[in-house]
């Protein structure tokens, strides 16, 4: 499956590859043909990738074959050991929990996971938490507290999931408690926005020392077609949404809602899950160890002033 | 003063206010009674006949439960800015200028000190008129203040929720006045301050999954619809009828949400009591340094 801006490059992709194999076959060579296809072909990815609009990197963000948490989890750290369960209401699978190890330091793993195939996808409910998955994050937070365990958090999801239970068991409650939960950790956090950032259903788990995002990876106040069902009464202006909602990593960093942009591979993370991943991992990396010489006291701080700080108005001038 | 003029509205209007039509006669929406408009006013906004509860405004609200005189204004130096140059059927600076109009105010909230049948307290009220409660960063931060306000001047917090949730048009922006609220609260807790929160009709979306729902009591006004994401929405998404009472206020109360539904005329009450009865602790035990442990 390919996106639509991606055609040329698959294209002229599929030429080099027919090349090479008349090449072979003919015994000649073309050595300096494909050599001049495949530099027109990397010019062409990182144009096209320079310049997508902020609704073709939604679509990115989303794109099958992208990593998912549990992709994350099985590539950067080491020995996942899976913990479930919210010891309240059951065990949901949209999140994943557990503990693992980052260069030989444990840590606790939170991963918003959706499927890598339509099976997956309904089992995972396509990443989309209930309270459940909630209370786990929250659990997962009070292990982290009281092993002195650092946090790392993956985020992925289209949004906390609007459902009859969801709202009979507490969403809005859970959401806002874990909020204030992850806040008040005693131990370094960091989130990362691996794909969708979606709404409150993100930020539940995004209340960390440093916010990190992928560069084709977005984080939204709301999705692009709910917001264009809204405005425009017509989710097929969902593109216009977009890009009125200024959701790209680039976006986020200028606001200062992410401390980070990760660089992904010339063609999106979907082209080179391992590389993104180990890009990812990197960054993990010199992220705690920045971190690790902070007290609780100042991580509890440092966190805590880093939100209080967001937003943006004017203050009006009482004698305007 | 300046302040007003600068957010003096344009024309008298009558009901901006007001859900309820035009004229001096209504038909209760609830029991179909005729009402005699200023018996709405004059009742709280309650039907004189079966006591249904219409949306009440800030200025109206703020009167119902502030001891006669005491409330003294701390918000209305904020306004919203454009961080993200939001345009939708208007440019977002044209809306807001037409609603700071029409409602006399900066942004969709008003905050204030004032005593409640003799309790200090920090009093914020959301104002549903002004584009519907959205919260944006102007709401987030003057919450925020508001906390803050009242733990360094002892006095208790009580918020009145009314809100669609976050305000679209600040983006990601106003999806962090969520964690930006909730951490300034933080200063209540350390101080053992009560945080009183009463939601009433609506609140929804990122208000009620952040502040709204982390009151130490939550209380509820009859029949609000609370909830996080709206019935249209649920609808849509299960393409199935929803239960009778759904995400309403006597609803949530029996799933173990809320800590009572209280009627309009009684609510200055509950909540004296209430805030009296937290801060009468003989205080035995100094606070944990720590307020983590549990959830």
């Amino acid at each position: 499956m390919s996106l639509p801006f991606e055609k040329p490059i698959l294209d002229l992709e599929a030429k080099i590859r027919d090349m090479r194999t008349y090449a072979e076959e003919q015994e000649m060579d073309l050595a300096e043909e494909i050599a001049l296809l495949e530099a027109r072909l990397e010019r062409l990815k990182a144009q096209t990738f320079e310049r997508l609009t902020r609704w073709q990197r939604v679509q990115v963000a989303r794109a099958a074959g992208r990593p998912t948490g549990l992709d994350y989890v099985a590539h950067v750290f080491e020995g996942f050991r899976e913990l479930h369960g919210d010891r309240t209401l059951g065990d949901d699978p949209a999140v994943v929990t557990g503990l693992a190890e980052l260069g030989g330091e444990s840590l606790v793993v939170i991963a918003q996971q959706k499927g890598r195939d339509t099976k997956e996808n309904i089992h995972r409910n396509f990443g989309m938490s209930h309270p459940s998955g909630y209370r786990k994050a929250m659990r997962m937070f009070d292990l982290a507290d009281k092993f002195g365990l650092p946090v790392v958090t993956l985020i992925d999801t289209p949004g906390a999931y609007p459902g009859i239970a969801a709202e009979e068991q507490g969403q809005a409650w859970v959401i806002a408690a874990s909020i204030q939960r992850m806040s008040r950790l005693r131990v370094p956090a960091i989130a990362v926005v691996i794909g969708e950032g979606g709404s409150g259903g993100a930020l539940a788990i995004g209340v960390a020392n440093r916010v990190l995002i992928l560069e084709n990876a977005t984080y939204s106040v709301i999705s692009p077609e709910s917001c264009a069902a809204i405005l425009w009464r017509d989710a097929a202006e969902a593109p216009r949404a977009a890009e009125a909602l200024k959701l790209t990593a680039r976006d986020l960093r200028e606001l200062e809602i992410v401390d980070r942009v990760i660089d992904e591979p010339i063609g999106g993370a979907h082209r080179d899950p391992a590389a993104a991943m180990d890009a990812v991992g990197v960054a993990l990396r010199a992220e705690l160890d920045a971190l690790r010489g902070s007290t609780p006291e100042d991580l509890l701080r440092g966190r805590r002033a880093r939100f209080r700080r967001l937003g943006r108005f004017v203050e009006i001038d009482a004698a305007a | 003063m300046a302040l007003e003029r600068w957010f003096r509205r344009s024309r008298p209007t009558r009901s901006d206010d007001d859900t309820s039509p035009a004229g001096l006669w209504l038909k209760c929406e609830s029991c179909s009674a005729q009402i005699y408009r200023k018996d709405l006013v004059a009742n709280l906004y309650l039907c004189p006949e079966c006591g249904h509860h219409y949306r009440m405004p800030v200025d109206a609200r703020i009167a119902s439960l502030a001891d006669e005189g005491t409330f003294e204004r701390w918000s209305g130096r904020l306004a919203p800015t454009d961080p993200l140059e939001f345009v939708d059927t208007e440019p977002y600076p044209e809306r807001m200028e037409r609603v700071q109009q029409k409602q006399g105010r900066p942004d969709a909230i008003v905050s204030g000190a004032a005593s409640l049948n003799g309790e200090p307290i920090a009093l914020v009220v959301m104002d549903f008129f002004f584009a519907g409660g959205s919260m944006g960063s102007v709401v987030g931060e003057e919450i925020a203040r508001a906390a803050e306000r009242a733990a360094a001047e002892d006095r208790s917090l009580v918020v009145i929720t009314a809100s669609g949730g976050a305000r679209m048009q600040e983006g990601a922006l106003s999806l962090m006045q969520m964690a930006k609220t909730t951490v300034a609260l933080e200063e209540l807790t350390e101080r053992r301050l009560p945080f009183v929160s009463v939601l009433t009709d609506p609140t929804t979306g990122g208000v009620t999954a952040s502040f709204a729902t982390l009151g130490d009591v939550i209380l509820a006004e009859p029949h609000a619809l609370i909830c996080f994401a709206g019935p249209r929405v649920i609808q849509q998404t299960i393409k199935q009828d929803l239960p009778e009472g759904f995400q309403r206020a006597e609803f949530l109360l029996k799933k173990g949400m809320l800590d009572d539904v209280v009627p309009r005329d009684r609510l200055k009450e509950a909540l004296g009591t209430t805030l009296r009865l937290l801060r009468g602790g003989a205080k035995v035990s100094e606070p944990e340094e720590s307020h983590v442990a549990t959830v």
